[in-house]
């Protein structure tokens, strides 16, 4: 990711304000928020609610407005929705009286207005079958279960070929099966299709499992993005010996330790004197340079703490 | 063996055994009174007035004199004798062909008007005041107006129809079209779909289910104002047949018009119900 090339994507000091319902001075949710995305990174944004993860992912889709600061993908300033940008809702916001193939082509056909009836169905079926929604093309959504649906999401996001894919907790409301397996279904998808993609998740195991890099965002109002971990686990993942790695606890450890102590603390050290300007990076590799590579693995069958805490 | 009936077959049997209630109290009220009176009536008038006496002074039908004119009138539905006299399937044709000339016209008003005003804040405070004016207005306070501009009565009263069809049908449409969900709305978004699609792919079948109840309160409606103001403009239609059939002291071709009425309102809302499960969803 250190290529020298700009960054694919670019904000630049992004900042939201809503008008305090009490008539006061307006309510500042977040500020000073820069970052880059290069193309092909998995980013991944965690924080306590109401730091306004989910007003920046909207912003970066076009759907809402900053109160100052700017957005630029592939050069170009963000200024309102657009197909290069895929969104995957939490609510997955399928279209009930369109079956799962009319949801997927009505995307399709949006993307590529000349393309024939076949064509569009085509194209759509490859992602309804990439998404193993095989076979349930023909039902309305009212008739699949909340995993099944949230895939019709990701087809339809994915279908469109986007430039970049904003997800905003997407697995939220998935039961953690559900959710294992969806993760490594997107894990697959992402890996064949190079997508870059920006995903607001609560789940830490979820964020070290698919990112390459974790955001993390201090408590609101005046939220910023405190600090940036460098998720250093190989890729391909696999999430029954992504944990035997050597980076895994100390990345996990770091995460917990920030939304459990640290997010509520920078609030009082970013305007002290001598405050970092710009987000701390963590990177496992300084920790653990000396250490083997591969820890022994804790021996089978022993129960493993972090699937308590999942 | 002993048989358990269904619910359906339980309804039904009910239904049958109050028909046949309703039936029986009719028969024992209308038939013993007519003999009563025509006891009792003056020998001179019953000469004077033929056989006309004897039913004159009780002229309500009995069950079986009301089921003789059914038949009669429904196996002949479409003859046509004159100004005042035609089959009921005409009359009941003229009703239906005003009702629907009203209703269609109030839909193409009430629906894009609605979409407009559910689409946007500013057009619903503009025209919410008049909306809120003219709703609790009787259609038939319309007619002199009517009739004074159009100088037709016909044409008068597909008028008044039209004017009592466009006011649920133009509030549950902005209701509906104000109320698709946000999520929807975005996903179109962030598609870039164009604004004629968003309106026909999007925001219609979002908002289709509650546009259709519109729809059927604005017919149930009109088919209420129709006889009232057939009345009024005379000439053809059930509404007429019904006050021409009163001044001709049918009771028997009153009641007729009376159940016609009912099972054509009846069919016209089963329509719009058949209608409205065709656009249903589940979310």
């Amino acid at each position: 990711m250190s290529s020298p090339s700009l960054p694919f994507l670019q904000v630049e000091n992004l900042a939201r304000a809503y008008p305090s319902p009490t008539g006061g001075d307006d309510v500042t949710v977040f500020d000073h928020v820069n970052f880059r995305i290069h193309k092909g990174e998995f980013i991944c944004v965690t924080g306590h609610s109401g730091c306004g993860k989910s007003t920046i992912l909207n912003i970066l889709a076009g759907l809402d407005s900053a109160s100052a600061g700017n957005v630029f993908m592939d050069g170009r300033e963000v200024s309102g929705p657009s197909l290069d940008r895929g969104v995957i809702f939490q609510s997955h916001a399928l279209m009930p009286w369109l079956t799962v193939l009319e949801n997927v082509t009505f995307a399709v056909k949006s993307r590529w207005p000349s393309w024939s009836k076949q064509k569009i169905r085509d194209h759509a079926m490859r992602y309804i079958e990439l998404v193993g929604l095989k076979g349930a093309e023909h039902k309305k959504p009212s008739q699949l279960s909340g995993g099944m649906k949230q895939r019709v999401g990701i087809a339809r996001a994915f279908s469109i070929e986007p430039k970049m894919l904003l997800m905003d907790e997407p697995f939220g409301a998935l039961d953690a099966l559900t959710r294992g397996v969806i993760q490594d279904e997107l894990l697959k998808i992402c890996a064949e299709t190079q997508q870059t993609v920006f995903m607001i998740t609560h789940d830490v195991d979820e964020a070290i499992l698919l990112s390459d890099k974790i955001m993390l965002m201090s408590n609101g109002p005046h939220a910023r993005i405190a600090e940036i971990v460098n998720n250093t686990l190989p890729r391909p993942r696999d999430r029954s010996v992504v944990h035997k790695h050597a980076h895994y606890y100390p990345i996990r450890n770091h995460l917990v330790d920030f939304l459990v102590s640290r997010s509520k603390q920078f609030g009082s050290l970013r305007d002290a004197p001598g405050a970092p300007s710009s987000p701390t990076v963590f990177d496992p590799s300084d920790l653990v340079e000396s250490e083997p590579a591969v820890v022994p693995a804790p021996p089978v069958g022993k129960p493993h703490i972090h699937l308590v805490n999942a | 063996m002993k048989t358990r009936l269904s619910l359906s077959q339980k309804s039904a049997l009910l239904s049958l055994a109050l028909f046949g209630v309703i039936l029986l109290v009719w028969q024992l009220t209308t038939l013993p009174e007519a003999k009563v009176v025509a006891d009792g009536i003056d020998p001179e008038y019953a000469a004077l007035m033929g056989g006309g006496a004897s039913t004159a002074a009780s002229s309500f039908p009995t069950p079986a004199a009301m089921g003789q004119t059914v038949w009669e009138k429904l196996s002949d539905p479409f003859y046509d004798n004159g100004p005042n006299d035609k089959g009921i399937g005409i009359q009941l044709a003229y009703s239906l062909a005003r009702v629907l000339g009203g209703f269609f016209l109030a839909a193409a008003v009430a629906i894009p008007l609605g979409f407009a005003i559910g689409n946007s804040r500013v057009v619903y405070a503009a025209l919410n005041p008049y909306v809120q004016v003219l709703k609790p207005i009787s259609p038939l306070a319309w007619m002199p107006l009517a009739l004074y501009t159009i100088k037709d009565a016909s044409a008068s009263s597909i008028f008044v129809i039209f004017i009592c069809s466009l006011w649920p049908m133009l509030i549950n449409t902005a209701l509906g079209v104000a109320n698709v969900r946000r999520d929807w709305l975005d996903v179109s978004r962030t598609l870039e779909v164009k604004p004629l699609r968003l309106a026909f792919r999007v925001i219609l079948p979002a908002a289709a289910p509650t546009i259709l109840t519109g729809m059927r309160i604005s017919m149930g409606i009109a088919w209420l104002v129709i006889v009232a103001a057939e009345m009024l403009v005379g000439g053809t239609g059930i509404g007429y047949f019904v006050w021409n059939e009163w001044n001709n002291l049918s009771l028997t071709n009153v009641l007729f018009a009376i159940l016609m009425i009912g099972v054509v309102g009846m069919a016209l809302d089963s329509i719009f119900g058949l209608l409205g499960k065709r656009v249903a969803y589940q979310e």
